[in-house]
């Protein structure tokens, strides 16, 4: 069990925090693998040649294959970043698989009884019930079968989508759903037009690698007026050994639309670590909405830091039509390392850009994670609400940029992040850098619990209650905002996550 | 590790123009040590991170740029009838300066002292500045170290009742002055610093203070009145059990302001305060306040309070760290860094950091900029206060907090009213 056991907490910190955070994050329920899937391995390494059999596989017009390739010659050139505040061993990419799929899935099931059973059983394990299992396997047909459910799931294993659920239904709202693969080749009017757009192929080094790589992905597309009738989901497993996951997520939200999309992702444990470098893109047109929640439970590595996820992940959006509005909401429990900034870009007017996230570290994991608010239209608005959460020898920073033009007048930021700290060897760490570059734009940054907003708190204090209990009310009501924006299909998390109180949070 | 090209070109071309002074032995070996230092490190440049918002090349190019000469205001400090130090040019003036005596203090300057084979200053001099290297990098100070000319040494071995006032007068339009400075405030000591005048078109000092257990220092000081002058200033502590370090700075005008403060917090109980008040009027002005705290031990409160107004294209930078090391429990942590900007031409750029390695301490941050306050302004002009007036007045509460710092209310009162004298000039 994990050393949150022994250790010894400061006054002022609950006891129900500390075991929440050790259940969340001590022993990994996804960790077992599945190595009797018999697998297709491409070989290991990188080069023109894989980066030509990937798009082969996923049977790519040229215009992909060149814009591939384009994206390795200028990834040969990068170098490493290093700015973070990660202790990261180097990774040695010519070490890696960079496609690896079940051979069952070589020819695609068209039955229950065709699908590899191990490959069902994976599903089971992770809690999938069995209908949806069906369809998760790319059984044709059985979707006629089940009563109304309200999530669609693209299911990715290791570097290919195994199916996508309720895309017929979806079809009739209008909605676009399915792996990028299959986008690249039924809809490529729409993922010429919007890919790299927001996250260029030039962006940064792991961006630039997965533009080479990508092997699968979700593509989402909703046109104008409409509401996605459900929720649309993609749950990530890493599977195959020395594998590195590079999938591409593109979601386009046309005038007027709204979708919610969730994310869930696990991993074997394993003694190697293993890189995912994913790369996700939203493009938000004229009054349109994006919700975009992620529970990232891959495997952090044993309590000695032996093993785990590098997590290196680039997700952008952009708020390109006015009104137009996108909320980052991310649990993040798993991963040796995490090196992720949810962005937003508010390009239209009154735009908005929200971003909650919870990060938990504990035993030797690291997280550096934030966000960048880019105010570029009038009276754009963004919130960032972060709490970290430490425990064991984890290192947990946050780093967000807050950045306001000078032509987004009258914009507004407010930005909070907490930190906890469980035991004396971790560490919490924030850099914030915020820039304004007009004078009717108002920025607030606040590290600490105790500074609570004066009104809010004159309120409660009028009302009979005493000092303390109003500063607790108003906190507490703050960290609910985080768990009341996941969506109801990660009521478990958020459960686990209530018990977790930032008191004695030190800023 | 080598140096990028277009930083070693820029390295190398400063300094073959500097050259390394004579001294005592154990000097020009301080001064080589940090020569050597410095063309490692390489002069800084943009890419750096932590010049990001602050473009050092005029710091760093061979000439200091030309900066028309004002005349300097000798008024300021004069009620606290200190004992006075003259430089001009970055030189000592000896005949305008005060006799160097007082109960409880040995004082020189470094021409002197560095002259000597054996002197108290040789523990300090370019110590501290090494020591402040790590984690940050800061090669300007160790290009100081090396080629300052001149600089006072304080050593206040009990209460020192006088405080000690640097004037720094200038003559020559296009001159360098390269300033150093050493204080050593022992066991129960304190003293008082102030510092005024802009001294050079192109300004650097270092000023290295270790003060023991139970001391006190207190550091005040003006940056301004010549507009178009550029400096960069460090300030390395290393703090001991109990002590206290307070300092606080107030800049008007001046193109380029780069003021480094580095604390170290060695000892239980230490207390250190870093402010500043600055205000900015036109496009040419840069102002830049970087601190670096670090807890090393038990107890210790630190408050960092950053205060800016910025008007017509001025730009103002705060970048704060507070560090807390593993074991620094009970750390009382406080920083703050505001800006009101006047008008939509003017920027404030922040990077408010913390790094924690503790677990029970208690430190906050905030970072806050806007506009003047519509119903503040409505209010005073409801009561038939002007509209300037009422700016002004508004002004001068927003950059109150700051102020506040100053133990001394004589020194404070002396520097609120240069402040409302500038905004008199300036509004509008």
């Amino acid at each position: 069990m994990t050393a949150l056991d022994q250790v010894e907490v400061k006054e002022g910190v609950d006891q129900e925090t500390v075991d929440a955070v050790a259940q969340l994050s001590g022993a990994y329920k996804y960790g077992w693998n599945d190595d009797d899937i018999e697998m297709d391995y491409a070989p290991k390494g990188v080069n023109p040649d894989i980066v030509a059999l990937i798009s082969s596989k996923n049977e790519e017009p040229q215009w992909m294959l060149d814009w591939r390739q384009a994206a390795f010659t200028r990834w040969e050139g990068m170098s490493v970043p290093n700015w973070a505040m990660l202790k990261v061993a180097d990774i040695d990419f010519q070490d890696l698989y960079y496609y690896a799929r079940p051979k069952s899935m070589e020819v695609k099931p068209k039955s229950l009884d065709e699908v590899d059973p191990k490959l069902l059983e994976t599903y089971k394990k992770l809690g999938i019930p069995l209908k949806e299992q069906a369809i998760l396997a790319g059984v044709e047909g059985a979707e006629n079968d089940l009563p109304e459910r309200k999530v669609a799931v693209d299911a990715v294993f290791d570097s290919v989508s195994v199916g996508t659920t309720f895309q017929a239904e979806l079809k009739k709202a209008g909605v676009i759903f399915c792996s990028i693969s299959e986008a690249i080749r039924e809809y490529p009017e729409l993922v010429k037009k919007y890919l790299g757009t927001v996250v260029p192929p030039s962006d940064n080094f792991y961006a630039t690698l997965n533009s080479a790589v990508f092997s699968d992905g979700s593509f989402v597309y909703v046109p104008p007026g409409v509401r996605c009738p459900m929720e649309l989901s993609t749950y990530f497993r890493i599977n195959a050994e020395n594998t590195g996951q590079f999938e591409r997520t593109l979601i386009i939200a046309d005038k007027g639309s709204y979708v919610s999309y969730l994310e869930g992702c696990t991993a074997p444990k394993r003694d190697v670590a293993q890189l995912h470098a994913a790369v996700v893109e939203i493009i938000i047109e004229e009054d349109a909405e994006v919700k975009y929640s992620t529970v990232q439970n891959w495997y952090p590595g044993d309590e000695e830091g032996k093993g785990g996820i590098y997590n290196f992940v680039t997700k952008r959006a952009d708020c390109r039509g006015a009104r137009s509005k996108v909320m980052w909401t991310q649990v993040e429990t798993g991963s040796a390392v995490t090196w992720k900034y949810p962005s937003c870009i508010l390009r239209g007017d009154d735009s908005q850009g929200e971003f909650y996230s919870i990060a938990i570290a504990n035993n030797y994991q690291q997280a550096d994670t934030g966000t960048k608010m880019v105010h570029l239209g009038k009276r754009t608005k963004s919130r960032i609400v972060s709490k970290g959460i430490s425990a064991g020898h984890a290192q947990n920073t946050y780093r967000g940029l807050v950045s306001m033009h000078p032509k987004a007048k009258e914009s507004r930021n407010y930005t909070q992040c907490d930190s906890l700290l469980i035991g004396s060897q971790c560490g919490a760490h924030t850099v914030p850098y915020i820039e304004v570059k007009n004078n009717s734009s108002r920025v607030e940054h606040e590290a600490t619990t105790s500074k609570v907003d004066d009104d809010q708190l004159f309120y409660c204090r009028s009302r009979g209650m005493d000092e303390e209990e109003a500063v607790a009310l108003v906190v507490n009501g703050f960290c609910k905002e985080v768990l009341q924006a996941l969506p109801m299909e990660f009521a478990m998390e958020a459960q686990a996550l209530v018990a977790i109180s930032l008191e004695g949070s030190v800023g | 590790m080598a140096l990028p090209q277009f930083k070693q070109d820029a390295t190398d071309a400063r300094l073959d123009a500097v050259t390394v002074p004579d001294g005592a032995a154990w000097l020009t070996q301080a001064r080589k040590d940090a020569m050597t230092r410095t063309a490692t490190m390489g002069l800084p440049h943009r890419r750096d991170e932590y010049w990001k918002y602050t473009d050092p090349a005029t710091l760093v190019a061979a000439d200091a740029p030309a900066a028309e000469v004002l005349d300097d205001d000798d008024a300021i400090f004069s009620d606290a009838n200190p004992l006075t130090l003259v430089f001009v040019d970055g030189v000592f003036d000896a005949a305008a300066s005060d006799d160097l005596k007082g109960e409880n203090l040995e004082i020189g300057c470094l021409a002197e002292a560095g002259a000597q084979d054996i002197h108290w200053a040789k523990d300090l001099y370019g110590v501290l500045e090494l020591a402040g290297q790590n984690p940050v990098q800061r090669p300007l100070a160790s290009l100081n170290t090396a080629t300052a000319t001149d600089g006072v040494m304080i050593r206040a071995t009990g209460p020192v009742d006088r405080p000690i006032c640097l004037r720094y007068r200038r003559k020559e339009s296009a001159a360098d002055a390269v300033l150093h400075h050493v204080v050593r405030v022992e066991a129960g000591a304190k003293v008082t610093l102030l510092e005024t005048g802009s001294a050079a078109a192109r300004l650097s000092t270092v000023t290295e203070v270790s003060v023991a257990d139970g001391g006190e220092f207190h550091h005040v000081r003006q940056q301004g009145r010549d507009h178009a002058r550029r400096m960069n200033t460090h300030t390395f502590a290393r703090i001991g059990e109990g002590s206290v370090f307070k300092s606080f700075t107030l800049s008007l005008n001046g193109v380029l302001t780069r003021n480094d403060c580095v604390i170290d917090m060695l000892g239980d109980d230490a207390v250190a305060h870093v402010a500043g008040a600055c205000v900015g009027d036109g496009e040419g002005f840069h102002h830049d306040d970087t601190v670096f705290i670090t807890h090393d031990a038990l107890r210790g409160e630190s408050r960092q309070v950053f205060k800016k107004v910025l008007r017509n294209g001025a730009v103002g930078v705060f970048q704060g760290k507070i560090l807390v090391k593993e074991g620094a429990q009970k750390t009382d942590g406080y920083q703050i860094s505001q800006s009101l900007l006047l008008d939509d031409d003017s920027q404030f750029l922040a990077k408010p950091e913390l790094e924690i390695y503790a677990d029970d301490v208690a430190c906050s941050h905030g970072s806050t900029s806007g506009a003047i306050s519509e119903e503040a302004l409505f209010y005073l002009r409801s009561r038939g206060v002007s509209e300037k007036a009422a700016t002004n007045l508004l002004t001068l509460a927003f950059l109150a907090e700051a102020l506040e710092e100053i133990a001394d209310e004589g020194l404070a009162d002396d520097l609120r009213d240069r402040l409302a004298g500038w905004l008199d000039r300036h509004a509008g």
